[in-house]
């Protein structure tokens, strides 16, 4: 019988990271998409967190990953605060045409 | 389990009075000057606290989750007096950009509390919140001035690419949790004895984020924008104090779980350390801004502090601390000088403005000078000491390519940092600049620049404290 093991969630997990760090380096159109990205990225480390947990009978992996969901949580909220101060000086939030710091 | 409470006085301290502050400063109107100089007030009690701890030894907490040793203690010290330095010298600058605001203090203050965390750490998941408590202050620093376009993108630039580096870390934290069975350092480092390769790419992707964190190369694009980007005593914290807290995590990660694993990670900080020497020399060249040079300039300082990282001995660590805090003292004074290029109320941070500086400033003009020799390693200023102390501890562990071309890059470093020279002696001069300054920055550059030039007379002093610390 075919049996869901321990490799079939860090694959899962590893696929959802990359396409998470890709994301971030491919997308040249909007920044929402990047902070779509990091949250991939940190969702992929929860899965990885919980089913190591579970196949090493520990638990301090679940308790690591309810502290990364409230940090995500927090990280999001800034990040989408920095955006609006920035759509307010810059009046756009295409990757593309952040480029006023550069040398 | 009894807890003895004095030992995170402390941190329990500083956030108690962060809240404090937070509330006197919401519910009192105009009183962000004394929430400045409360936080001042906040951070000599905090050094005291810690001065109070100094001669407890090693001692675990929290099921050995939080650690506190002569390292972090000096660590600890050295984050809370920088960070003094630091608010001192910046209320003029902020009042000239109106941005003089209590949430200033507030947030340094939680990003220092997160750098203590962070420093005392013997656990995955304490070394996690701290980074994060300390970055997502950090995020809001560098985009303080929220009307300027250039603080605001320097802001998104860092909080992305900072996000991206924590995402990194987690992952490799995950994969060193599920490959040893533990978050904790010292069970780490007892299940490390036969090693999978997953717990290699494990350490990887945490040293990429750590690398991140201070700026090292190939991690190191951040920098320049950001420094550049962001009001002035914002780029001035970024350049002193995370770069004091990453490295000693950075110690402490690499030499408490993964000392067994020495032979998987030496060779990548021997990599980080000769790139980051390379670029932070060659990259400074041609740079117009002096907030960007500083930027390139600290990439490269990096570069020799990792190379006493590498050694993998105990003088290559105590050498490394070294480097890091006359780092730290050099970057102030020089900073302190940037905020005396002022003129009406206006702040001039390109090369060019330097221009013959000596004919209508000539004190300020000396102690650049101190400075600059001593940023590039030219003897008898701290800065050489601190470069001798790395170089002799990479020497003694055989490592002579690395001395090598630490000592190559040395050279061209001093290319730059000699031509500013050349442009405050030589060159034609400008408007004379203000010379009312408070009495914060002028103590500030006094104390730094007389600790530069006199070091050599009794070097003892510093090596005396760090050579008590040992971690391995």
């Amino acid at each position: 019988m075919f049996e869901i093991g321990l490799g079939h969630y860090l694959t899962l997990g590893a696929i959802i990271f990359t396409i998470g760090v890709v994301g971030i380096f491919l997308n040249r159109k909007n920044i929402i998409v990047i902070l779509m990205s990091i949250e991939l990225i940190l969702l992929s480390v929860n899965i990885n967190m919980v089913s190591f947990s579970i196949f090493i009978n520990d638990l301090s992996g679940q308790i690591f990953t309810l502290f990364i969901l409230t940090v995500a949580a927090a990280e999001a909220a800034i990040g989408l605060a920095i955006i609006v101060v920035y759509y307010r000086n810059a009046g756009t939030i295409r990757v593309e045409e952040i480029d006023k710091l550069k040398g | 389990m009894n807890i003895d409470i004095n030992l995170i006085l402390p941190e329990i301290f500083l956030s108690l009075s962060i809240m404090t502050l937070l509330m006197i400063g919401v519910f009192k109107k105009n009183s962000t000057s004394l929430i400045f100089n409360l936080s001042v007030l906040t951070l000599l009690i905090l050094s005291a606290l810690i001065l109070n701890l100094s001669n407890i030894g090693e001692t675990f907490i929290f099921n050995q989750s939080y650690v506190i040793d002569d390292f972090s203690n000096f660590m600890k010290i050295l984050t809370a007096i920088s960070t003094i330095f630091v608010m001192s010298v910046s209320a003029d600058f902020l009042k000239s950009l109106n941005i003089y605001k209590i949430e200033y203090p507030i947030l340094i203050l939680c990003s220092l509390l997160g750098m203590m965390v962070m420093i005392s750490s013997n656990d995955l998941i304490v070394f996690y919140l701290g980074l994060e408590l300390q970055s997502l202050a950090l995020y809001v620093l560098a985009a303080f001035n929220r009307d300027n376009i250039l603080s605001t993108e320097s802001g998104l630039k860092y909080f992305v690419l900072s996000a991206l580096s924590s995402g990194l870390l987690l992952y490799g934290c995950s994969l060193i949790y599920g490959f040893t069975g533990s978050t904790n350092f010292i069970d780490i480092s007892s299940n490390t004895y036969e090693v999978p390769y997953a717990l290699t790419f494990g350490i990887v992707f945490i040293l990429v984020g750590l690398a991140f964190k201070i700026s090292a190369v190939p991690f190191h694009m951040w920098a320049p924008d950001v420094y550049q980007g962001s009001p002035t005593s914002v780029t001035m914290f970024f350049a002193l104090i995370p770069k004091i807290a990453a490295t000693c995590v950075f110690i402490r990660f690499l030499y408490v779980p993964f000392i067994n694993m020495i032979d998987q990670w030496q060779m990548i900080i021997i990599f980080i350390s000769i790139a980051s020497m390379i670029f932070g020399a060659v990259a400074a060249i041609g740079q117009k801004n002096l907030k960007r040079l500083i930027a390139y300039s600290s990439i490269g300082h990096m570069g020799y502090s990792l190379a006493g990282i590498a050694t993998g001995s105990i003088g290559g660590i105590q050498s490394s601390i070294t480097y890091i805090t006359i780092y730290v003292i050099m970057n102030l004074a020089l900073f302190c000088c940037l905020f005396m290029l002022r003129r009406n109320n206006n702040y001039f941070e390109n090369i060019d403005d330097l221009s013959g500086l000596s004919k209508n400033h000539p004190i300020l003009s000396l102690s650049l000078l101190i400075i600059l020799f001593s940023l590039a390693g030219i003897p008898p200023m701290a800065g050489f000491f601190a470069k001798f102390y790395v170089f002799m501890a990479v020497i003694e562990q055989s490592m002579y390519f690395l001395a090598i071309v630490g000592l190559l890059s040395t050279v061209i470093a001093a290319f730059y940092y000699l031509r500013i020279i050349k442009i405050i002696y030589f060159d034609p001069s400008k408007d004379k600049y203000d010379t009312n300054h408070s009495f914060g920055l002028k103590i500030s550059l006094l104390v730094s620049t007389v600790f530069i030039l006199f070091y050599f007379i009794y070097p003892n002093s510093l090596i005396n404290i760090i050579s008590k610390i040992n971690i391995i």
